[in-house]
């Protein structure tokens, strides 16, 4: 659907309510990422994340990860009860670090990714997805 | 509070808003698997006696990766039980020792066609009939098998099995002849308000189609993509079972699918938007 | 076991040696997340896919981990090098020690 800068923020004015107030990233989410980078530094260059910018429903929400050179990419919803979602580990006969999936969302929050490269390092990105409440009842 | 007030209240506008926020339904062209492109706006046909402008597939109020999901059918997840009712269709049921394929053989040959002429006239059994009656008909008559529950998921996926392998014909539901008399009552049905909210199913389909109902963009409230993949209950939906929703959202008692209320209701939605592809099983938010 | 559980995979027939080729998958799976309630309050237990693979003659190409976030019919696409002929296996691993497997064959040509 269209969307014009108008629309949402009518759309953002009125419905405040509809979309909730965004969620905080947990604890839980940063223990994840502590664990998975042992607490190393990450880079905010070398992955891409693309997921929607408003989910058309939390239940499914399409998302792609992109690390060219990563060994494997953590994907958390920094917003969700657990956050963890899903990690991608690639192999010799991998044809990209690339991988897309379906994902669900509880409601309005980051998502993040984080890539381990081959040299050690870390990548991260970041989107925020805004999740909707339907009209009649969803 | 009055009525009017109310309603713009629902539509998830605010004190300071006049009016609610609308959305042009998208400008894109449904294209399935790279080959099929599907008639998704059109004129409204004589059956809508001018209600609506234009009629308006509901794929074009869904966002950009919903939409793109339905023009792939790998991508579509509601192909995937589309394969599991044609396993079905070639199984040996009832004590006529018959499949679905025993009479019909191919589906994609002899059902072509068929979902875009339902809910129909028989003039056997004097009825009109939906798609569903007629799979049970055939069940309990030729094959001497149990008819399949109405809402149950084996008969949804059949139905969009049988719907899918018309993608791409215009909707073509005759009105008139015997049809007219459940016809009318389905029209009487579609204008009438239900429920403590007092809604019927005109004054946000025909009344507000394109505004934000909250966060969600109504449609025309089309039917023609039925059964539906929906993201939010990850399994396919039938028309009746949307019905049932929208008035029970209306916080009214609602009919029962299958019941003569939603199979003349049926009927007068699918005339609405004679003209558009048949796209069962579609994907909807 | 889930029901009726039935993978589906997309990939093309055939491809050139070291060609780079795009791979979709879907398994239809409830994937009860372990948060839901049933009508008498009760939480409905966890039961979900929780691994998935994907090897070529022998060798691995993804091997994803899967959490409750993954939604309903889990779907992958993502890409593999075709090094020579031979056949892809796919395995999904299901919480109740269920293997869904299914494999494919791919020319070169």
């Amino acid at each position: 659907m269209q969307l014009s800068r108008r629309n949402v923020m009518i759309m953002g004015a009125g419905a405040f309510v509809a979309f909730g107030l965004p969620m905080r990233a947990s604890a839980a989410a940063e223990d994840r990422i502590a664990e998975f980078t042992g607490g190393a530094a990450m880079s905010d260059t070398g992955i891409t994340l693309t997921a929607p910018e408003i989910a058309e429903n939390g239940n499914t929400v399409p998302v792609e990860v992109s690390a060219p050179g990563a060994v494997s990419i953590l994907v958390l919803a920094t917003g969700n009860p657990t956050p963890g979602v899903a990690t991608f580990n690639f192999g010799p006969l991998a044809g990209s670090q690339y991988g897309s999936t379906r994902i669900r969302l509880a409601g309005t929050q980051d998502v993040v990714a984080i890539a381990k490269m081959q040299d050690g390092t870390f990548a991260r990105a970041s989107r925020n997805v805004k999740v909707t409440i339907g009209g009649c009842g969803g | 509070m009055t009525r009017n007030t109310m309603i713009a209240a629902f539509f998830g506008a605010t004190a300071m808003l006049t009016s609610p926020a609308f959305a042009e339904p998208v400008d894109d062209t449904l294209i399935l698997n790279e080959e099929l492109e599907l008639v998704t706006r059109t004129a409204p046909s004589a059956a809508l006696e001018g209600a609506l402008p234009e009629v308006i597939s509901g794929w074009h109020f869904r966002g950009t990766e919903t939409r793109a999901m339905q023009a792939d059918d790998f991508d579509n997840p509601g192909m995937m039980f589309v394969e599991q009712a044609r396993e079905s269709w070639d199984t040996v049921e009832g004590e006529a020792g018959k499949s679905c394929a025993s009479c019909h053989g191919s589906v994609d040959e002899s059902m072509k066609g068929v979902r875009a002429v339902y809910p129909k006239w028989n003039e056997a059994a004097g009825e009109v009939r939906t798609l569903e009656m007629q799979v049970n008909a055939c069940r309990t008559e030729q094959m001497k098998a149990e008819p399949l529950k109405y809402s149950g998921s084996d008969m949804i996926n059949m139905t969009a099995l049988i719907s899918s392998v018309s993608r791409g014909m215009p909707v073509n539901v005759a009105i008139d002849g015997p049809a007219r008399e459940t016809w009318e009552k389905g029209k009487e049905i579609y204008y009438t308000r239900y429920g403590q909210l007092e809604l019927s199913c005109a004054n946000c389909h025909e009344q507000n189609y394109g505004n934000m109902i909250r966060a969600d963009h109504l449609s025309q409230g089309q039917i023609n993509g039925f059964p539906t993949y929906r993201l939010k209950n990850t399994k396919l939906n039938s028309a009746h079972g949307r019905f049932k929703g929208c008035i029970r959202d209306t916080r009214g008692e609602t009919f029962a699918e299958g019941s003569p209320e939603f199979i003349a209701l049926e009927l007068y939605v699918a005339s609405r938007g004679n003209g558009l592809s048949v796209e069962g099983p579609s994907v909807r938010n | 076991m889930a029901q009726d559980v039935k993978p589906r995979i997309k990939l093309p027939k055939s491809a050139a040696a070291g060609e780079t080729i795009s791979i979709k998958t879907l398994i239809n799976h409830t994937m009860e997340s372990g948060q839901r309630k049933d009508a008498d309050g009760n939480l409905i237990p966890r039961s979900i896919i929780n691994r998935f693979t994907t090897e070529f003659n022998g060798q691995m190409v993804v091997d994803v981990v899967m959490e409750p976030a993954i939604s309903t019919n889990p779907y992958f696409e993502f890409e593999a090098v075709v090094p020579e002929a031979g056949e892809f296996k796919f395995t999904w691993y299901d919480d109740d020690g269920s293997i869904y497997e299914e494999t494919k064959k791919i020319a070169l040509g």
